[in-house]
């Protein structure tokens, strides 16, 4: 029986691959990706652009829910009906599904030249000798706060922790606002928009990254520990029933003026600025003490590439082109303002918010998320244990020191760095 | 009928106080659902628990759904994978049920056995496997591949409990068919199976439950647009208006109420099966 | 699919031939077979021992052995996940014997009175919560036990228990069986109808003959209808076991596949699910996420053979 499926899935592939020549005049490219909420930026102004200028391909958007996707995807691309195009996650995932071969190369693609190595990275082998996605976007990290919420309690913008905590402390004692919206019932907020977010601050960017890949650091360091310290000072800021409050919950107590600041990510920043009826405003994870470099998460987040058994790559690769271009990156930025394109090219950036996350790249040095490139290879996955120990520090169930001491045991369960 | 003991209204009310509070608890959740959907975001979380009367009407969340997503072409798909699904279950599986509870045949536990594997691993595993079958025979993107895998799906449980209900079908009325000579099949449709509709209705429900609402395979096999299914139509709705509830409300309203209107108008059936089951 | 047909066929056929019954070549047995059989080797039995076969192997798809088995109880932080994980479910099972299926015998015996009104609205009406879709349950129930929201403290409020209202679903000693009580609450329809059914095709004779000796309200349903409707518990019984033991959607839905807070509402079906298919920056790992299929499928193979064959076997069936 065994036999029989292998020989089954061996036709099934053969099948699937010769299917699509038959049709060869009009090609229409399908692109798998997470970001539901795009689909009407995709349909109304990204996909007509492309039809504009390239008569006889169509192409059409066809997202899966985001905790779905990487699930799906990879049943898709082995069963052998993924679409033309993939919406790339960074690092580790990606390079998995290039490793297996699902992944077109596209090193050579026109239009690679655009990025630079850093933006490069998050879809490249780890000798950076081969791309397999290109670049698309970024998202940055930092608070947006109720600029209304501030003026009347006659507050400015914190730059030193003390500052924030000052800030904080003066919000939950008039009462008006819970100071912090954030909770910890879906994990990845209090990890991401907490701990990635002001992490770098202590870190010191890609200098403290890179080290722990190196093992020349190690989790339970106090530049890896006082993140956590910091988040689970937090607590008392936070609303009430915290623990389970989800993501959405979170962005409805900000958007509905019930909260004043919200840790955020720049992705965030289309949807505030529909759903919120106050004027907002930014600012950059604070420092410890003034005059201090500031460090923002700048994160390669989304890319997008070939699957390789596609019998339309040449189409495909058409695309991709055009996805590099500046033009893409113009509609991309205004129409999905907080995803920043990766491209070296200059875009024009109308949006204030945006504007002004985009600013902290000139003050301050940018690094991507600690987790995300070649620490998560392994398990237990760097990247899933941050989302639970992030909750757990915050909650109060576990100190910091224990959370740094569990996840780098955990670390040091697979993970050998590379000697120097 | 009449000869049952006639209760006392004390025992009267508190059944019904009973049967009153479960019916309240069965319904609740529906009814914020439904409620909230028809209020902006700022009445969904101002006054939660209020009937979307005078300034709290607003069905603008119907609006958004509507203008994205064929929910009628989603409604029929559901529809025709469901009702489909269903009728090769109850034949297939009444008909190996049969054959399972009445002929004693060398390896009929094993049999039994072996049809019933199929409850105890998730479908979910065999995804790539299936998909790969699905493509191989040229049937991905098609209903026909949901239809299979459902019908594959169903089936265990369905022989389960059918088999069950027929071995409490009298021997003595199949044995007086066979004496006037009826083939093994005309028993089967023509004795056996009515004797069973409630059971058979039961079933129904409850194969029906799980492919109707099933979000994986739909997204696996079937996730073009002109094959999407309501469920996956919703979810789609869920990532896309993340924290517009006042969408999202209205998009999950969109999907109880047609299951909600079929179990209404199958509901009629399920009870008339039971009923005439019961009485002979 | 041919496949599928010739194996399942074959076999049919076979076990006709071989038979020793009243008559010579019941061909029949195997039509009626057939069709089933078919369908469910080719979509459902095939993929599944395929994807099964994958255990012996590692993620570089080198032939391991029982490697991934071994890893699975040995390897600390995977054999932790794991216990975790089936203590968890026995929990959960726990909970729906004693919650769900009382509940759901004691509302069928209730509708069972054909003197009662409104039997009809009841019986609609509790089955509703079963046939929505779990996105639709665990986004309704998050909703009403949201925090943000407010509704159940609002309600608790209102008859005066406000201070009992705690972020259930976020408290590590809460969360599952909050979870526990909410998939009750859906599926408690299911108990009720067979139960209901069951009850309904006893005959009238029986329950009037039982009056004749003077046994009725609570006493008859003891006496009478308890053990006449008792293979239907046992089926109830046994589909609640496998049923949990194969759960995945609400808690997915409900807490997402990491199955938070810190792993404290992680089933079998949530463990398998991050395994095999990967979460979040996690890869999928085929070889080791069959392994853990295969260890379900075992968990749930000695459930149903000490039923099939410990229980069902015992059990004494009327006739009518």
């Amino acid at each position: 029986m065994h036999f029989k499926t292998l020989m089954l899935a061996g036709s099934a592939l053969a099948l699937a691959a010769g299917m699509g020549q038959a049709f060869a005049q009009d090609v229409t490219l399908t692109i798998e990706s997470w970001r539901t909420d795009d689909l009407a930026i995709w349909q109304d102004k990204i996909i007509p652009a492309f039809e504009a200028s390239h008569p006889g391909i169509k192409v059409v958007f066809s997202p899966t829910a985001p905790t779905e996707y990487n699930a799906a995807l990879n049943a898709k691309l082995e069963g052998g009906s993924a679409g033309d195009i993939v919406t790339c996650r960074p690092f580790d995932v990606s390079l998995g599904l290039f490793d297996q071969g699902y992944l077109a190369d596209l090193t050579g693609l026109d239009g690679m030249e655009n990025f630079s190595p850093v933006a490069k990275a998050a879809w490249s082998t780890d000798d950076q000798s081969k791309t397999f996605c290109v670049p698309m976007g970024a998202v940055i990290h930092g608070f947006i706060y109720n600029k209304d919420a501030f003026d009347a309690l006659g507050l400015t913008e914190p730059k030193t922790v003390a500052e924030f905590h000052a800030v904080l402390d003066a919000i939950k004692a008039d009462g008006t606002y819970i100071p912090l919206a954030m909770g910890t019932n879906d994990q990845w907020e209090a990890a991401t928009m907490g701990y990635q977010n002001i992490g770098p601050t202590y870190w010191k960017g890609e200098e403290g990254r890179l080290a722990l890949i190196a093992g020349t650091e190690k989790l339970t360091d106090p530049e890896w520990v006082e993140p956590y310290a910091e988040l689970a000072s937090w607590k008392p800021y936070l609303g009430d029933g915290f623990e389970a409050q989800t993501y959405s919950d979170s962005q409805n107590l900000f958007t509905l003026g019930r909260a004043a600041i919200y840790p955020a990510g720049s992705w965030e920043i289309a949807g505030f600025n529909t759903n919120a009826d106050f004027k907002m405003g930014a600012f950059p994870p604070p420092v410890v003490n003034a005059g201090d470099t500031c460090y923002i998460s700048d994160h390669t987040d989304i890319g997008i590439g070939a699957n390789a058994a596609s019998p339309n790559l040449e189409a495909a690769k058409t695309f991709l082109s055009w996805v590099a271009s500046s033009e893409f990156g113009t509609i991309e930025a205004n129409a999905l303002p907080g995803f920043y394109p990766l491209s070296t090219e200059p875009v024009t950036i109308e949006d204030p918010l945006a504007q002004e996350f985009a600013s902290w790249r000139s003050e301050c040095e940018p690094t991507i998320r600690s987790t995300y490139a070649i620490l998560s290879r392994g398990t237990p996955n760097l990247e899933n244990e941050t989302w639970n120990a992030s909750a757990q520090v915050i909650k109060g169930l576990e100190t910091p020191e224990a959370a740094g001491a569990r996840l780098q045991d955990g670390l040091n369960a697979w993970y050998k760095p590379a000697a120097m | 009928m009449a000869g049952r003991s006639t209760q006392s209204p004390f025992r009267s009310i508190a059944a019904h106080a009973i049967l009153l509070t479960y019916t309240v608890i069965a319904l609740f959740p529906v009814f914020v659902v439904v409620v909230n959907s028809f209020k902006n975001r700022k009445g969904i979380f101002g006054d939660p628990l209020a009937l979307p009367i005078g300034a709290l009407w607003a069905p603008e969340g119907y609006a958004k759904v509507w203008l994205r997503g064929d929910f009628q072409l989603y409604f029929q798909n559901s529809l025709i994978v469901t009702v489909a699904a269903l009728v090769l279950v109850l034949l297939f599986g009444a008909m190996a049920a049969f054959a399972l509870s009445e002929y004693r045949f060398k390896g009929n536990t094993l049999m039994g056995l072996y049809l019933a594997l199929g409850i105890m691993i998730p479908i979910r595993l065999g995804t790539v496997a299936i998909l790969q079958i699905m493509v191989a025979s040229g049937i991905v993107n098609t209903l026909w591949a949901l239809i299979l895998v459902y019908t594959a799906q169903g089936l265990p449980l369905s022989i389960f409990i059918l088999s069950e209900f027929m071995r409490t079908v009298s021997d003595d009325l199949k044995n007086a068919g066979r004496i006037d000579g009826l083939s093994e099949y005309t028993i089967f449709f023509r004795l056996v199976l009515p004797l069973v509709r409630p059971a058979l209705a039961t079933v129904a429900v409850f194969t029906m439950i799980p492919i109707w609402n099933d979000l994986w395979f739909p997204l696996i096999l079937a996730p073009a647009e002109g094959t999407k299914t309501v469920t996956l139509g919703a979810q789609m709705f869920l990532g896309q208006f993340q924290s517009e509830w006042d969408a999202v409300l209205a998009a999950l309203t969109l999907a109880i109420l047609p299951v909600l209107v079929l179990y209404l108008i199958f509901s009629r059936q399920l009870i008339r099966g039971i009923t005439s089951g019961a009485v002979k | 699919m041919t496949l599928g047909l010739a194996d399942g066929g074959g076999h049919c056929v076979t076990t006709s031939d071989t038979s020793t019954g009243r008559r010579p070549r019941r061909w029949h047995i195997a039509v009626f077979l057939a069709p089933a059989v078919a369908v469910y080797s080719a979509f459902m039995i095939i993929p599944l021992v395929s994807t099964l076969y994958q255990s012996f192997f590692s993620k570089e798809w080198d032939f391991v052995g029982l490697g991934n088995f071994v890893q699975l109880f040995t390897d600390p932080r995977l054999s932790a996940s794991f216990w975790n994980a089936l203590g968890n479910n026995f929990y959960f099972f726990v909970i729906h014997m004693i919650v769900q299926n009382p509940i759901g015998i004691l509302l069928a015996a209730l509708l069972s009175n054909p003197r009662l009104r409104l039997r009809g609205f009841y019986r609609t009406v509790f089955f509703i919560p079963t046939i929505l879709s779990f996105v639709i349950v665990g986004f309704v129930w998050k909703l009403i036990l949201s925090p943000t929201w407010g509704i159940s403290k609002t309600l608790m409020n209102s008859v005066g228990i406000g201070w009992l209202y705690q972020p259930w679903l976020g408290k590590e000693e809460s969360a599952l069986t909050t979870l526990a009580l909410i998939s009750n609450w859906q599926f408690i329809g299911i108990p009720m109808m067979l139960i209901y059914a069951a009850l309904l095709s006893i005959p009238d004779e029986v329950i009037e003959a039982a009056e004749c000796d003077g046994i009725t309200g609570w006493a008859q349903f003891w006496k009478i209808q308890l053990p006449l409707v008792l293979p239907a518990i046992g089926i109830i019984s046994i589909l609640t076991f496998v049923g949990n033991f194969n759960a995945f959607d609400l808690i997915y839905a409900a807490q997402g596949a990491q199955a938070g807070p810190n792993f404290s509402t992680d089933l079998l079906g949530t463990l398998l699910f991050r395994t095999f298919f990967g979460a979040q920056l996690q890869l999928g790992d085929r070889g080791l996420g069959s392994a853990i299929a295969a260890v379900m499928f075992l968990i749930i193979l000695i459930g149903v053979c000490i039923y099939l064959f410990g229980v069902q076997t015992r059990l004494r069936r009327y006739q009518f």
